[in-house]
């Protein structure tokens, strides 16, 4: 190992991707390998139970709570297990803190690591070649393209994901929202928020 | 040195188009299946995390470029599921007919996938090595970026922060070293760290004096600063 191959074995696969998809699946399932089932309910776990309103709660909760956000920020992993969110690719969590010196802002440029049981299945610019590459050097310009500009003193730290810690930004709370309860105050907390490309939404 | 998937602080690459918060989290309906597959495949347990990150990396540059991304994920398991002997060049070409497959009682059953998915797999292990370097101190990082073990073997140290000087931010403990368990040499724990470093350190036209990139990197791509 490595073995390298001028002619891999997954050419002999249909090239059109969903095909490719089709055969290997069907390759897989006839040699007992794996179950059509447990592949619907992987999907459904990822489409239906698993996504952004798990860390949505995690945030609304630390703005609303100091102890447990002081928690959070110490050791965020048996912390936000404790309210049901461990699991595949989120072993190892970590929460950074967004301030007014100092924005936040995640990436994996090897790959696409992303805490799946607090936001689910990366979204696809999450994972596209243009993120990967200009997130570390021009993370200013990037935020631009999501429509966020910081201001000039704001310190930014891009945290590239480099191994198995997965990083969950904790955006600010927006302003005028002392009255809202946990409830209202995570459906102001958008995905990019936590990634750190984003903010969160205005109080109505 | 290193690979086409180490692409941090390339240029070239345009403009980012992000679809909005409620798309579709799978765009289409073969990479909903393409994630599962790969999933389910993992299971039978004949690799590791590492090991199918470097499957992906080993597709040739001209087919990770063109590849999509659930593309890459089909291909670099269906060369995975060659390269450990779960499958033969001609099952993939449809010439075998169907046989006991001796893996086939590790299959992931319908009832048994919350509970698999819920257990994660940790990366933390107890290890000897102890903590070279504590929080604040400045290291330097290892040049050129790569495996020292396994000639283009797999490694975690992207290569525009090799030969960079930057600060020790966190320990996270003691962590399976990739560059090992990705090749079958075993997991070789050692401490891992958050490193972060200035920007200008890495880029010749930072964007700003005081923005950092923080780095995960394991205590043999380091050394004293």
């Amino acid at each position: 190992m490595p073995h390298d191959h001028s002619d891999h074995p997954h050419a002999l696969l249909p090239p059109e991707p969903a095909l490719r998809v089709k055969a290997l699946e069907t390759i897989l399932t006839r040699k007992g390998l794996i179950d059509p089932a447990a592949l619907d309910e992987i999907i459904d776990t990822y489409q239906n139970k698993i996504g952004p309103q798990n860390g949505a709660r995690v945030v609304a909760k630390a703005w609303s709570d100091p102890a447990f956000k002081a928690a959070l920020l110490e050791d965020a992993t048996p912390v936000v297990a404790e309210l049901g969110y461990y699991g595949r690719q989120g072993e190892h969590m970590v929460v950074v803190e967004n301030t007014p010196e100092q924005h936040n802002m995640v990436v994996c440029t090897l790959c696409s690591c992303y805490p799946w049981p607090l936001l689910g299945i990366p979204p696809g610019w999450y994972k596209s070649d243009a993120y990967r590459a200009r997130a570390v050097r021009e993370p200013r310009r990037v935020l631009a393209e999501f429509g966020v500009t910081l201001a000039e003193d704001t310190a930014v730290r891009v945290w590239d994901s480099t191994a198995e810690i997965r990083y969950l930004v904790l955006p600010m709370r927006p302003e005028g929202t002392e009255g809202l309860g946990e409830e209202d105050l995570a459906a102001l907390v958008t995905r990019d928020s936590m990634i750190g490309t984003g903010l969160p939404k205005e109080a109505s | 040195m290193t690979r086409v998937h180490d692409m941090g602080g390339r240029f070239g690459d345009g403009p980012i188009n992000p679809e909005a918060e409620d798309a579709a989290i799978f765009a289409e309906d073969w990479h909903a299946r393409a994630l599962a597959v790969t999933l389910a495949s993992g299971f039978l347990g004949q690799w590791n995390i590492d090991t199918s990150r470097h499957a992906r990396e080993q597709l040739s540059p001209k087919d990770y470029t063109r590849f999509s991304y659930y593309e890459k994920w089909i291909s670099g398991l269906a060369d995975l599921l060659v390269a450990k002997g779960v499958l033969t060049l001609e099952d993939l070409r449809g010439e075998t007919s169907v046989e006991d497959h001796p893996l086939a009682e590790r299959m992931l059953k319908a009832q048994a996938v919350a509970a698999a998915l819920a257990k994660g797999g940790p990366a933390d292990r107890n290890s000897n090595i102890a903590a070279q370097f504590e929080v604040g101190q400045m290291v330097q990082t290892v040049r050129p970026s790569a495996n020292r073990l396994v000639d283009g073997g797999h490694t975690r140290l992207p290569s525009y922060a090799a030969g960079a000087q930057g600060r020790i931010v966190r320990l996270h403990g003691t962590h399976v070293l990739p560059d090992s368990n990705a090749h079958g040499l075993g997991e070789a724990p050692e401490p891992l760290y958050a490193v972060s470093f200035r920007a200008s350190e890495l880029w010749a036209d930072p964007e700003h004096a005081k923005d950092e990139v923080v780095l995960d990197l394991w205590q043999s791509y380091l050394e004293p600063a």
